[in-house]
């Protein structure tokens, strides 16, 4: 049991992750204030969200790089919305809102997909370009240095709070009880559902999954559709947090968190990853993206770092897998 | 323009000794390149006809020549990794890094003073670093996709992470300027044709040829259409991988030096939309996403087309503050109506190859 748990993906990403924040914590103890944490769950409250639709579309063998654009974009039309309403209702309203817009561009998303079999990668960066396009020539490229009530209260909002030692109150955000419920939802749907099933399968292999008798396209309109409900429901926390609404923000972002998902152990190829995995591969790319400053590396290294690390974590499996293969081969041909 | 487009088709076209009949051009010819061609001339027309005034201009046609070169090498960087069945997304990445170190070698070497004699040695450096420095980005890539293993997309991810990183910790985040003497690259004229327009038709060419008529560019199909059967016929799929993304890198340095010429200056983060404009330009250009097909000819005819439209677009929206976004909107809409026609073209085929049984 211990031997196969030390063998998986997230074992040794969890290790590195522990390693990495000790190294941190011990040269700079600010890292683990209460504050210095509350500020690392608020960078991965967004990010974790968009991991959880990415890490579906990547189960299935599939890319999505248009997540930030449907955020973006739902989060933008929503403030617009609401701002033009006068709404000050609650916050649920505008997740609800922002979510039922990226449903749409979802489903448009699965419908490219699904209908004409285009890949992945081409179909998503053809409307990452489209949603954007739409987005700052049809509806603004405004800035909005507002958002309606209702988000700035949920951003307001702290689970617990502490007093910083300039005497500053901050506190965990609520928008982390989102990440969690999600987290739970994609957890229970890739567990314990038929259609959690059916992700798997078409990731290992469409043409078994068809012929085993899952619905591909069906299975397919329904990933894309709840990558894009969860698109939306980020882009409105991202909107929260921040406390103001610009068209050009998030996109540009997207490869990060897939970064992040394939780090936490999902297979590029589909097919594999866990919803623990991914959370873990998040933490480790916002402790790489927000606290090498504490220990004095400079800002402009932490891409370099960032890209050792994606090599790294993208290699070893990779390698290892390639000399499984290999063995394989030896012992057939004994 | 449309002449060069055509000197490039002739010259991957069918060979000489054919005898030429119109009907035996169109079959040897895919349709996926006449149907380009037969978009790129109605953009044209449709251009012409609603701006007689401003479109079909000398003067137009020359700043398209300057525009669309470097976003062209980049489309058959990219095309080329395409057709192994990968993918290089580093190319942009690649181009920005190429630039700053150019850009710091030609400001050691020559500074700002154009009557320094050193310029042409320094311009004859930067351009050499340049291209090696390209080199070994591609190299990188392409020991991660063969030796390692790594999926294409996933490799060229971390790499373009690291290039990109790489160039922020030389810069320290801020551009570097170029020299004035190197802008002759991006801005000079031989005989009234824009110098870059030169350099993308004599990469175009040299590309076409080594595509069309090597041994390496047989290969390169090869491995990409089936690999199993490439490995299995001798073909050393590790090497062959190793110089594909070695070329791919060598072509993104060039368009960062065309860049570096045209701006006159290197950020670390310039044109980040140069990677979906540069797929958009292979699969356009009829690259086969999972790889094994792609005629140079093609990209050609893509880059043409696109900057038609671009640079239409931009005239007839230019009333509009947002002309660039509507372009933006238009190249996600024709990249994903370009790939379902292809999808129900390959579609009919197989319908009319497998008759229904009776």
């Amino acid at each position: 049991m211990l031997k196969k748990i030390i063998k998986t993906n997230e074992f040794f990403v969890a290790m590195i992750l522990i390693v990495l924040c000790l190294f941190i914590g011990i040269l700079n103890p600010v890292f683990f204030t209460l504050q210095n944490l509350f500020d690392l769950c608020r960078s991965a409250t967004v990010m974790g969200i968009f991991a959880m639709g990415a890490l579906i579309v990547i189960i299935s063998g599939g890319v999505d790089v248009s997540f930030t654009a449907i955020a973006i974009s739902a989060m933008y039309i929503t403030v617009k919305i609401l701002l033009a309403l006068n709404f000050t209702g609650t916050v649920v309203v505008a997740i609800a809102l922002s979510a039922l817009i990226g449903l749409i561009m979802g489903l448009i998303n699965a419908a490219i997909i699904a209908f004409f079999k285009i890949p992945t990668l081409i179909a998503t960066l053809g409307t990452q370009s489209l949603f954007q396009g739409f987005l700052l020539f049809f509806i603004g490229s405004k800035y909005i240095n507002n958002v309606p009530d209702g988000m700035l209260r949920f951003a307001r909002t702290n689970l617990v709070t502490t007093t910083t030692s300039s005497g500053a109150i901050t506190g965990l955000q609520a928008g982390i009880l989102i990440l969690i419920g999600v987290a739970i939802i994609v957890w229970f749907i890739l567990r314990f559902t038929m259609i959690g099933r059916g992700i798997y399968a078409i990731g290992g292999s469409r043409e078994a999954a068809e012929r085993a008798g899952f619905n591909v396209v069906a299975i397919q309109f329904f990933i894309y559709g709840l990558v894009g409900i969860l698109a939306g429901i980020g882009g409105a926390v991202f909107g929260s947090h921040y406390k103001q609404a610009n068209p050009f923000d998030l996109v540009g972002t997207e490869l990060n968190t897939i970064a992040a998902v394939v780090l936490g152990g999902a297979l590029i190829t589909g097919g594999k990853g866990t919803v623990f995995g991914a959370i873990l591969g998040v933490s480790l790319v916002v402790v790489i993206n927000n606290s090498l400053v504490l220990i004095g590396v400079p800002s402009e290294w932490q891409k370099v770092v960032l890209g050792i690390i994606l090599i790294i974590g993208a290699g070893i499996p990779a390698y290892k897998n390639m000399m499984a293969e290999k063995r394989l081969k030896a012992n057939l041909s004994e | 323009m449309t002449n060069q487009a055509n000197n490039i088709q002739k010259t991957t076209g069918p060979s000489s000794n054919d005898k030429f009949s119109l009907e035996k051009f169109f079959k040897i010819q895919d349709w996926n390149l006449l149907r380009l061609f037969i978009i790129t001339v109605a953009l044209f027309i449709l251009m012409s006809v609603l701006m007689p005034e401003k479109f079909p201009t000398l003067k137009n046609f020359r700043s398209m020549g300057f525009q669309l070169s470097e976003i062209g090498i980049m489309g058959i960087a990219i095309a080329i990794t395409m057709i192994t069945g990968g993918i290089d997304l580093s190319i942009n990445a690649t181009a920005n890094l190429t630039g700053i170190i150019a850009c710091i070698i030609l400001n050691k070497f020559a500074g700002p003073d154009v009557a320094n004699p050193q310029v042409g040695l320094a311009m004859v450096l930067a351009i050499t670093v340049g291209v090696i420095v390209g080199a070994l980005c591609g190299l990188l890539n392409g020991f991660l996709v063969s030796y390692v293993t790594i999926p294409a997309i996933l490799a060229t991810l971390g790499t373009m992470t690291l290039f990109t990183g790489f160039a922020f910790v030389i810069t320290k985040g801020t551009g570097f300027f170029g020299i004035e003497a190197f802008q002759f690259i991006g801005n000079g004229e031989v005989a009234g044709i824009p110098m870059p327009l030169i350099i993308f038709a004599v990469i175009a060419i040299i590309m076409a040829i080594v595509m069309n008529n090597s041994a390496f560019g047989l290969r390169l199909y090869l491995v990409g259409s089936n690999a199993k059967a490439s490995k299995f016929s001798g073909i050393n799929n590790r090497a062959v991988l190793m110089r594909t993304y070695m070329l791919s890198g060598i072509l993104a340095a060039l368009a960062g030096l065309v860049i570096l010429g045209r701006t006159n200056s290197a950020n670390p983060d310039y044109g980040t939309s140069y990677v979906t404009q540069a797929l958009l330009i292979a699969v356009l250009g009829g690259v086969d996403v999972n790889g094994g097909y792609g005629k140079v000819a093609g990209l050609v005819l893509a880059v043409i087309s696109l900057q038609i439209l671009s640079t239409g677009l931009n005239m007839l929206l230019f009333k509009y503050s947002g002309a660039n976004f509507f372009k933006m909107f238009s190249w996600g809409l024709l990249i994903i109506l370009f790939m379902i026609i292809n999808f129900l073209s390959y579609q009919r085929k197989q319908r009319v190859k497998k008759p229904k049984p009776a």
